[in-house]
This record gives C-alpha cells, sequence and structure tokens, in this order.
C-alpha cells in the first residue's frame, strides 16, 4: 500500500503521540495499578472508580476537562506556562490527551498481572536474605512483566486511537495534533478525500490489530507465568 | 538454648497459640492439620506478626511484642523449607539456588549432598516433587542460615527420597550444628527425628 508523503507525516506523527503518551503513562499506571491491587487503604473503592473515569465518561467531557486544566488560565496549565511548556495546539497535548484515555485500560491489565502473583513466592525471597526492593525487582516485577506489557500494549493501541479528547482539548493541527483518526475524519469532511481515508483507516486497523494480537499473546505468557526476559 | 518461642496470634475466630524453649538439635512441632502449625513456622521467620510474645533464636531476640523488636525476614536468618517448594518459576534451578547464596561456591557442594546435580539447568516446572522439596531444601541451605524451618519436609517424598532427606537433615544438625524446628502431622516421623517434641 502506497501512502503519500502527506500521509506518511500523518502516521509518523501518530506513533509519535501514542509511543510519548505510552512512555508517560506507563510509571503512572503502574503506580495506580500496584496500589489498587496490593494497597488496603480507605478510598480504595473511590480511586478505583477515578482511574477508570475516561473509560466511561464521554470523550469530549475529559477532553474538556483537560483544557479547563492545562489551559493558560487552568491550574495546571499555569504552572507549565512558568517552565515554558505549552501544551495546546501541540503535539504534546495530544500525547496528555492519549495517556489520560489509554490510562484505564493499563491500569486493569497491569492490576490483574499483579494481583495473579503468587505472594508466598515474595515471602520466600525475604526469608533468603531479599529486602522489599530486591524482591520487587527480582520476584515481582518480572512474574507481571507480561501483563505489564500488555497493558503498555494495549494502552498504545487506544492512544493512537483517540478523537474526541484530542480534537477537543488540542484541537485538529495538522503536522501538530493530527493524528491518524483526526485526519481520517477530516479526509472524509473534503470532497475527493475519500482515497486517503481508506488508506489512513487501512493504517488504523492494521495497526490495532497487531497490537491486540501482541496484547493478548502476553496476557497468555503472563497467565502460564513463563518468563519473557 | 536454641529456640525461646511464645506466641499467640488470631487467625480469624480462631486463636494459634504455642510456648517452648529447647536445646540444640532437631525440635518438632507436632499436632493434627489445621492447628497452626504453619502459623508458629511464619512467626518465627518473620512472615507472620504474632499478637503478642517473643521469638528468640540462639540467644538473639527476632521478635518481642512487648520491646517493639521485629527484625525484618530478610535479616533473621532463617533457612525456610515451605511444605510446597515456591520455587521462583521464572528463574532456573541454578539460579533458584543462587538467589540467596552468600557463596556460590558453596552450590556444587550442597548439589552433590542433596543429589541435585543434574537439574540445575532445568525449569522448576518440569520437576516432580521431590526432585523440587530438594531443590528448596538446597536453596534454604545455600543461604547459609542461622537455623532451619522444616515445614512437612517428608511430605510428597517416596520412602528413598524421604530417607536421603532425613540423612540430609540429620547431617545439617551434627555437621553444621543448626537448630532445626520442624513441622509434621506424622507420630512415626516426630518420634524418629526429634530431641525435643512440642505438641500443638
Amino acid at each position: 500500500m502506497l501512502l503519500g508523503p502527506e500521509e506518511w507525516a500523518v502516521v509518523r506523527l501518530t506513533l509519535l503521540v501514542g509511543g510519548t503518551a505510552v512512555a508517560a503513562m506507563l510509571p503512572i499506571a503502574f503506580a495506580f495499578a500496584w496500589l489498587l491491587a496490593r494497597g488496603r487503604f480507605p478510598g480504595r473503592v473511590l480511586l478505583d472508580a477515578i482511574v477508570h473515569l475516561p473509560l466511561v465518561v464521554p470523550p469530549v467531557v475529559t477532553g474538556w476537562v483537560l483544557l479547563l486544566a492545562f489551559g493558560p488560565d487552568g491550574p495546571l496549565g499555569r504552572v507549565l506556562a512558568a517552565f515554558g511548556i505549552e501544551l495546546l495546539f501541540r503535539w504534546t497535548g495530544a500525547a496528555v490527551a492519549a495517556a489520560v484515555m489509554a490510562l484505564p485500560l493499563a491500569v486493569r491489565a497491569m492490576r490483574l498481572s499483579i494481583e495473579a502473583v503468587d505472594r508466598r513466592l515474595e515471602g520466600a525471597a525475604r526469608t533468603l536474605g531479599a529486602g522489599p526492593w530486591r524482591v520487587f525487582a527480582t520476584v515481582t516485577l518480572p512474574l507481571s512483566l507480561p501483563g505489564v506489557l500488555a497493558g503498555a500494549v494495549l494502552g498504545f493501541a487506544r492512544a493512537v486511537g483517540e478523537f474526541g479528547a484530542t480534537i477537543t482539548f488540542v484541537s485538529s493541527v495538522p503536522g501538530q495534533t493530527e493524528t491518524l483518526p483526526l485526519a481520517i475524519y477530516a479526509a472524509l469532511q473534503r470532497p475527493g478525500g475519500e482515497a486517503m481515508a481508506w488508506r489512513l483507516a487501512a493504517v488504523s486497523v492494521a495497526l490495532s490489530l497487531a497490537a491486540l494480537i501482541l496484547s493478548e499473546w502476553l496476557a497468555r505468557l503472563a497467565g502460564r507465568g513463563a518468563r519473557v526476559l | 538454648m536454641s529456640f525461646d518461642v511464645a506466641v499467640q496470634r488470631l487467625r480469624g475466630e480462631v486463636k494459634v497459640g504455642v510456648a517452648f524453649q529447647s536445646g540444640p538439635g532437631i525440635t518438632v512441632l507436632f499436632g493434627p492439620s489445621g492447628v497452626g502449625k504453619t502459623s508458629v513456622l511464619d512467626m518465627v521467620a518473620g512472615l507472620l506478626r504474632p499478637d503478642r510474645g517473643h521469638v528468640r533464636v540462639g540467644g538473639e531476640t527476632l521478635f518481642d511484642e512487648r520491646a517493639a523488636i521485629d527484625v525484618p525476614p530478610e535479616r533473621r536468618g532463617a533457612g525456610y523449607v515451605f511444605q510446597e517448594p515456591r520455587l521462583f518459576p521464572h528463574r532456573r534451578v541454578r539460579a533458584n539456588l543462587l538467589y540467596g547464596a552468600r557463596d556460590a561456591g558453596d552450590l556444587e557442594r550442597t548439589a552433590t549432598l542433596l543429589d541435585i546435580v543434574h537439574l540445575l539447568d532445568r525449569w522448576p516446572r518440569s520437576l516432580s516433587g521431590g526432585e523440587a522439596k530438594r531443590v528448596a531444601i538446597g536453596r534454604a541451605l545455600l543461604s547459609r542460615p542461622r537455623f532451619l524451618l522444616l515445614d512437612e519436609p517428608l511430605v510428597s517424598l517416596d520412602a528413598d527420597r524421604a530417607g536421603e532427606v532425613v540423612r540430609a537433615v540429620e547431617r545439617c544438625r551434627d555437621e553444621l550444628d543448626l537448630p532445626i524446628l520442624l513441622v509434621t502431622h506424622d507420630p512415626v516421623e516426630a518420634e524418629r527425628l526429634g530431641n525435643r517434641i512440642v505438641r500443638l
């Protein structure tokens, strides 16, 4: 399938936004997954619900909330502005929107894999002289790693498909925030843009399919407790 | 004094409690299933916190509720062989054995002692019950423990293997001079191994 230079630019931007979103979201998602899997504290159910909100709230609402928070007058926007960081109409803003939308899916997959780790193995490691950090690095993390990676891949698939929150938060700026879904939508609005929409849609479907197959495979590895690294 | 243990803990509605002192050699905790023998081992190892009481081994206080002493499990020096082997599934036998090892040079001697040299490059999931048990004992010994905790060490072993494990345990007692706390529900095993028997 041959893409024009303009279309390649869209694909590259989408991968950049999706990749950045996943990289930024991964440690946060893991921390949430860990808290929800292992933590015993008041408000855990509420935290669980809040983390999952972007999955069920209309994406346009999520985008609007991001706009309020990160806009020029928003609390987070002012903090970032002090450091000279501007998110609106930038690809970094698109990555933030994608990360927020991808977070719940990643947390779900990671949490399941952390819960599946046999805690008796951690106890055994402690008696063998390993402190909590070494137990985490040598037992818990390797055993939950396939699920963590599955969560990352699933999050990536969600991130590259993000539309509603992105267009509300950072608008659709070609070369900055116009990722695959936004470009497909724009092409459909243009007379004669259908051929381009077809090509971009095909890329989009192929990306999602590959990500789903990869994450399913990783999840199965996790179920078997197999070694991935 | 090898073991000086007096612990109590509520487990759900059931109270688990035991108090004993014992000299060198093998102390056997004997009693039917479900009375909390494993919980006592967990409390000595530091994996379970007693509600009250104390745990002293070889004169060293590992836990004392009143003195607010609670040494974390990684610093207690327990060589704990669990009832189910609890081998790390993502590490080969060799890496399992070396996980807590102070000196990798001990590997060959210990592996020979337990007849597991031919298993070193295998994955734990490919081992039989008896093989896994011997690897677990080796892993505990290689951490150079100050004392041994053995939870039903002969369960799931055939007679030959059980004999070998018994000899290995007795060698630990005699040659390494390690105090051993052993849990069993089998009266014959208790009589055969125990220098002192504590009934729960």
